[in-house]
């Protein structure tokens, strides 16, 4: 009987032949990230535990990256990023993106991939639930809490339980072109619901699935939480190779599902089924498609974080909102500070991004979190009352974004920006096949 | 703290579905130290502060985990609807739970990363229920878990249900979390 994919790096970082769901198995960790928010209790509890005078198991293989709240003046939120200063000092980290200096990178699952440090193949572990973004490039990665980074920091291992693994499988040669990678996982969290993968694996493949480009798949497997997954997981091809190459010289090993693996389940989907899909509040997975909620009403519109805030993203974003003004208070967040700028070099008929953005009134924030998760309150683009926000963002439970009156509806940047230039909840597909056509 | 295998006894809070982590911490209130005794306390005060008021204590609503002004919560044991603790792996979830005084939570099943963490940070016992008793008890009915058992008793309805046993992380529970556990099987050198 044949391993998955994730059955098989699970089954090698424990020293083991093979591996089955359900087993728990202690596990060699490549990669621990930690962020602002996460890391002042983890540096806490590993003091705490291994002493004060205690050093990391291996420095080369711990990375801090602050992201969450950067740009605010909350005492306690500077205080955080202080502690993770100080910790790197301390620990003399090579890995640590610091606030306010050339390093700074922003969200840190865009920011993983952009340093290298997700490898096919490899255990990754983060104190952040998105940390099974990293999936995409046929990795292990998953989030974890304070307390488990912390012993990590220590001995450089962590129980795992075997997941068991759901297997999605894409028909199509390529993505139609007002179809985004967000609609696909916006439907299958709608048909399997908010804890329909709870505990288990979700390994998107197929051909439609060798046809995206790394970002899309990282949109894919970002959101394996939003149904409750472990993690979600791509098998690595040229595609994956390429950037990852591009990246790092640190070798690495492919893994690949075996063709006798066990599956939990299949599920089958054709990329010419599906149409732009819209989570309506309060719920990943309360679902409608754009042409359902045609003419709903919004006040402001989100395009960024770790989901929706690739410069693929902005792209998309970008070519709908070409020469138009937005209606709705539209606010453009890049994940990262090299996605940033990309925004002032990519262009669309030679006009750079950014300046599509600017001419089309859009407010345009620095690489961070920013209103993703709400935040202290003077957080850029948050929701502060009762506004309607239509966002390019993964979660939209009651005060995600901020203030727990408001409403959030999750889209692709392309629904995103097709709403914010009409003012009202738009199916892209309007201004998709114009352009196209 | 190790757990102790002694009934748990103490009223109950009662709150729906998927109850995700925005709402058991605002991620406003993220900010504040937990190892400071003094400022780890607003944790207690902010816990379940993101729940919407009409679903905050059922089956009445509007009902707060703690009082205004207070930091510990009259309020022991949280019975719930299915995938309680979804969305971020933030660990001042359970954190913030067993500082508002919450010892144990009984629902119909959990969200991964929030089990985890109430399991290896040794935060509050996370039991499962065969069935969703959300809809049964009422928050301030006085319950009691037998956890030799594996039962909850509703002691203000005079009802039982049967609840299941700890499984594959009973161990780590009763030595108190990950770290306990790991001294205890001689993983980490005692100190
Ligand atoms: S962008 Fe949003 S979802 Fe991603 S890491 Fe930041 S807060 Fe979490």
């Amino acid at each position: 009987m044949g391993m998955t994919l994730t059955e098989k790096i699970l089954a090698k970082h424990s020293g083991n032949d093979r591996v089955s769901p359900g087993d728990n198995v202690w596990v060699d960790v490549d990669v621990l990230m930690t962020h602002d928010v996460c890391g002042p209790p983890a540096i806490g509890i590993f003091h705490k535990q291994f002493g004060e005078d205690a050093k990391v198991w291996d420095k080369e293989k711990f990375v801090i990256i602050p992201d969450h709240y950067i740009f605010t003046n909350d005492k306690y939120a500077n205080r955080n990023v202080d502690i993770l200063r100080a910790f790197a000092a301390e620990q003399d980290l090579p890995y640590f993106y610091d606030v306010g200096t050339d390093s700074y990178k922003g969200v840190c699952h865009v920011a993983l991939p952009e340093e290298g440090f997700t490898r096919p193949g490899e255990v990754l572990f983060g104190t952040d639930s998105h940390t099974c973004t990293a999936g995409a490039f046929g990795q292990f990665a998953t989030g974890i809490g304070n307390t488990d980074a912390a012993f990590i920091m220590g001995t450089g291992k962590l129980w795992v339980k075997v997941p068991e693994t759901m297997r999605f499988v894409f028909e199509g040669a390529s993505l139609p072109p007002y179809l985004m990678a967000k609609d696909i996982i916006l439907q299958i969290i709608g048909d399997i619901g908010v804890d329909g993968a709870t505990y288990r694996t979700m390994e998107f493949t197929g051909p439609g699935i060798k046809a995206l480009t790394m970002e899309d798949r990282m949109t894919l497997t970002n959101m394996a939480i939003e149904a409750g997954g472990k993690n979600g997981v791509v098998e690595p091809d040229e595609v994956t190779e390429a950037y990852v190459k591009s990246r790092t010289d640190k070798p690495f090993e492919k893994v690949y599902s075996d063709p006798d693996a066990v599956y939990h389940s299949e599920h089958f989907y054709n990329f010419e089924d599906l149409v732009p899909m819209i989570a309506k509040p309060h719920s990943p997975d309360n679902k409608a498609t754009a042409e359902e909620l045609e003419g709903t009403y919004l006040d402001r519109a989100y395009i960024g974080s770790c989901t929706g805030g690739k410069l693929s993203d902005f792209r998309a974003a970008a070519e709908i909102i070409r020469g138009s003004k937005v209606k709705l208070d539209t606010y453009i967040v890049p994940a990262t500070t090299e996605i940033a700028r990309a925004l002032e070099t990519e262009t669309i008929y030679g006009t750079p991004l950014i300046d599509i953005f600017r001419e089309a009134g859009c407010k345009i924030g620095n690489a961070s979190c920013a209103a993703c998760l709400g935040g202290p309150s003077d957080t850029f683009g948050r929701l502060n009352s009762e506004e309607v926000c239509i966002s390019s963002t993964n979660r939209n439970y009651p005060g995600r974004m901020g203030s727990k009156q408001a409403q959030v509806y999750l889209a692709s940047p392309y629904t995103v920006a097709a709403s914010a230039v009409t003012g009202v909840i738009t199916d892209p597909r309007v201004f998709i096949q114009q352009t196209v056509i | 703290m190790s757990k102790s295998s002694e009934p748990i006894k103490g009223k109950a809070f009662v709150l729906g579905k998927n109850v995700d982590t925005d709402q058991i911490i605002p991620a406003a209130h993220l900010v504040y130290s937990l190892e400071d005794p003094e400022e780890r306390k607003l944790y207690g005060k902010y816990a379940l502060s993101g729940v919407p008021s009409q679903e905050s204590g059922l089956p009445q609503g509007n009902i707060r985990l703690t009082k205004e002004g207070e930091t510990e919560s009259e309020f022991k044991i949280i019975v719930a609807s299915d995938n309680f603790g979804c969305g971020s792996s933030r660990e001042h979830a359970p954190a913030c739970l067993e500082i508002a005084g919450i010892k144990a939570i009984v629902t119909s099943s959990y969200a991964r990363i929030f089990y985890r963490n109430s399991v290896d940070g040794g935060f509050l016992i996370p039991f499962e229920s065969f069935d969703d008793l959300s809809k049964e008890v009422h928050t301030g009915d006085e319950l009691e878990i037998d956890q030799e058992n594996h039962i909850l008793k509703n002691l203000t309805q005079k009802k039982e249900y049967k609840i299941k046993p700890l499984g594959s992380v009973a161990d780590i529970v009763r030595a108190g979390g990950i770290f306990k556990y790991a001294r205890q099987t001689g993983m980490v050198a005692e100190r």
